[in-house]
């Protein structure tokens, strides 16, 4: 009986010892997926999702409290990355709609009040007082910030125009 | 010499036969020519010249812009009254950025640097004159050929491959070039030779066209690095590696380029723009366009300067004997569906094709039988039926998993489904997608940088601002200090 007594709290000691160690040196700040989704999104900050930035849209998303079409920018890609990443299934039906879009500044309007370079975060329009301000198409992600802050609604989001690099053949027709 | 045989292909209706045994004959010049800045692959031409300035023939309209484009010249003398968008020859119907020329009727050449001797000319000399004649791969690839001459540099290349398989159906005029101006193209095959530091050139013809075999044969047996070998007539032979790999048994692998194996491969037509462009210093202007298809009154080859429209090339060749059912800019089997006639002609245009509702014979697609037709036809050794199965459901990654990337676009294995499925063109749809998101994706990646960098500037706006906060707080209180003091 001692015998099965020792071993028994002796193996109870080194296993508990081990979990302990364990505990300690192996131990996880944070989901790791939560990382790993934040480095899938575009960074930008923009906040059209509803959270405060990336990262806490990344959280939301490993919690699954966030559904996978949450990120404009991002759009269809990023969405079915994402879908990949957390195994869920998505229907991706109305995102489709969503064309990606691009801010312009039209210059008859525009009076210069350097309020939407200040709320850009990519950095993608440049101008100065009094002057007219004008978008960097190859920065602008499509985030909208830029639009709200407006006062004469001069900056609106257009269709990112088709071009003959970007044109590519639409998906055959069902085979009957 | 051996040949070797490559895998699968197909053996078309050749239809050469309305458009073969005519010579070429000279498109009278039309009132205006709509010369696009981007007739080659890479980045467009940026224009040199302003609206209202009177150009000769051969003047430069536009400059090639980085490593990889092609300057444009002007076809004709005239003015330039426009800069401005024009549909390009393209099934999108989209424009592209166009330089539209009134000719004065004169066609007055600008003066030309000739060159007495090119084989005095180094390597470097020749490819840059090849680069600024604006000379691009005319099989219809539109790669710009003094590119492909610098390749010696990376890689030592023991063959020159003389393209002139011109394995399409319809298309004659690679044919008619080599009957016709058989020692121009060697002259050029030279040139190319002695600036490549090539040891032999061979020139691949399909056996299909015995009188060209016979006039390349004369021209070409007075030099011994010159050889013409005459290939089976089966459809791709025309395409690179199909053509590499009839000739010297190596296949390119895959990623890689022929010039890997030491061997290059140019067009006929491209071999006699060298020929012009070092000989008579003429840039690129016009070329030789096969005007076919049963809807054609008067099928022939016509050599016209490019910018010319399209639909004035129909209706200089009779008009149309029945309402075309669909347009085509080089052949039927790899060739661009154009969305209307009101295109101009590019330096890629091997031939313009209107074909009838009978040619056309659409079918209505029909389930996948898993007969395995496709596979033996793909001359890539590829799987079309699984690869459409995969790009069909979205599974991008499964198609390119299943050699997505490998596939030529040569159209063998829609040719011979029995189902009519649309093969290659869900392949066209998921390689265009998959760039579509390669883009999106490196646009991301621009994105977080920014991001990133503007987060780091805003936190040392703040900090400044923070110090500077202090630094007069700390002010304020020492000079308060020194009151209480005083």
């Amino acid at each position: 009986m001692i015998i099965a007594i020792t071993s028994l709290s002796l193996l109870g000691l080194v296993l508990g010892l081990m979990l302990g160690l364990a505990g300690r040196y192996l131990k996880v700040e944070q989901d790791p997926i939560i990382d790993e989704i934040a480095a899938m999104m575009p960074g930008s900050q923009c906040g059209q999702c509803g959270f405060p930035g990336c990262v806490p849209a990344a959280e939301a998303l490993a919690s699954g409290s966030a559904p996978v079409t949450l990120c404009p920018p991002g759009g269809r890609v990023l969405a079915e990355e994402l879908a990949a990443k957390l195994g869920v299934t998505v229907d991706l039906s109305a995102m489709a709609d969503d064309l990606p879009a691009m801010a312009a500044v039209s210059e008859a309007t525009c009076i210069g009040c350097t309020r939407c370079f200040k709320v850009c975060p990519t950095d993608a329009i440049m101008g100065a007082p009094k002057q007219i301000h004008t978008v960097f198409k190859e920065a602008c992600t499509g985030c909208k910030a830029c639009v709200e802050v407006c006062p004469t609604e001069c900056l609106q989001m257009h269709p990112i125009p088709v071009t003959l690099g970007t044109w590519a053949w639409p998906k055959p027709a069902l085979a009957a | 010499m051996k040949l070797f045989r490559f895998r699968g292909g197909v053996h078309p209706e050749s239809h050469k036969q309305a458009t073969g045994s005519k010579a070429i004959e000279a498109m009278p010049l039309q009132k205006r020519l709509y010369v696009p800045l981007q007739q080659h692959i890479g980045a467009p031409a940026e224009p040199q010249v302003r609206i209202g300035d009177q150009v000769l023939k051969g003047q430069l309209l536009a400059n090639s812009q980085g490593a990889i484009s092609a300057p444009v010249h002007a076809p004709s003398s005239g003015t330039v009254i426009d800069i401005t968008e024009h549909t390009a020859p393209h099934p999108s119907g989209l424009g592209v950025r166009t330089v539209v020329i009134e000719t004065d009727g004169e066609d007055r050449w600008q003066d030309c640097q000739k060159t007495i001797n090119p084989f005095e000319l180094d390597a470097d000399e020749i490819s840059a004159r090849v680069g600024a004649a604006g000379i691009v791969g005319l099989g219809g690839a539109t790669f710009p050929s003094a590119v492909k001459l610098n390749l010696w540099k990376k890689h030592p290349i023991y063959t020159l491959v003389i393209n002139g398989g011109e394995c399409e159906p319809y298309l004659t005029c690679d044919d008619r070039l080599m009957q016709e101006r058989p020692d121009e193209i060697i002259d050029g095959i030279r040139i190319m030779l002695h600036a490549l530091h090539a040891k032999q050139a061979l020139i691949a013809i399909e056996d299909n066209k015995p009188d060209a075999i016979e006039r390349m044969k004369v021209a070409a047996h007075l030099f011994d690095n010159v050889t013409v070998v005459v290939v089976p007539s089966r459809y791709p032979m025309g395409s690179e590696k199909q053509m590499v790999q009839t000739l010297t048994g190596l296949e390119i692998p895959a990623g890689k380029l022929s010039a890997d194996l030491g061997v290059i491969v140019h067009n006929v037509g491209t071999a006699y723009a060298v020929h012009s462009a070092l000989r008579q210093g003429r840039p690129l202007v016009s070329r030789i366009v096969t005007v076919g298809g049963g809807a054609i009154n008067t099928p022939r080859n016509l050599e016209v300067p490019l910018g010319t429209l399209v639909s004035a090339v129909f209706d200089y060749c009779g008009g149309f004997g029945e309402s075309p059912a669909r347009l085509l800019m080089g052949g039927p089997m790899m060739g661009q569906l154009l969305p209307h006639a009101e295109v101009p002609i590019v330096k890629g245009s091997s031939g313009v094709i209107a074909l009838t509702e009978a040619e056309v014979a659409i079918n209505r697609p029909r389930p996948c039988i898993r007969c395995g037709s496709c596979i033996n036809a793909c001359p890539c050794g590829l799987l079309p039926l699984e690869m459409a199965a995969r790009s069909r459901k979205g599974d991008l990654q499964g198609a390119v998993d299943y050699g997505l990337m490998d596939c030529i676009a040569c159209g063998s294995c829609s040719y011979v489904c029995p189902s009519h499925i649309p093969l290659v063109q869900y392949f066209s749809y998921a390689k265009g997608e998959l760039a579509a998101r390669r883009r999106h994706k490196q646009k991301a990646d621009e994105t977080r940088k920014l991001a990133e960098v503007r987060m780091q500037r805003m936190e040392q706006e703040e900090r400044a601002k923070a110090e500077a906060a202090a630094r007069r707080k700390a002010e304020r209180e020492a000079k308060s200090k020194q009151e209480a003091v005083v």
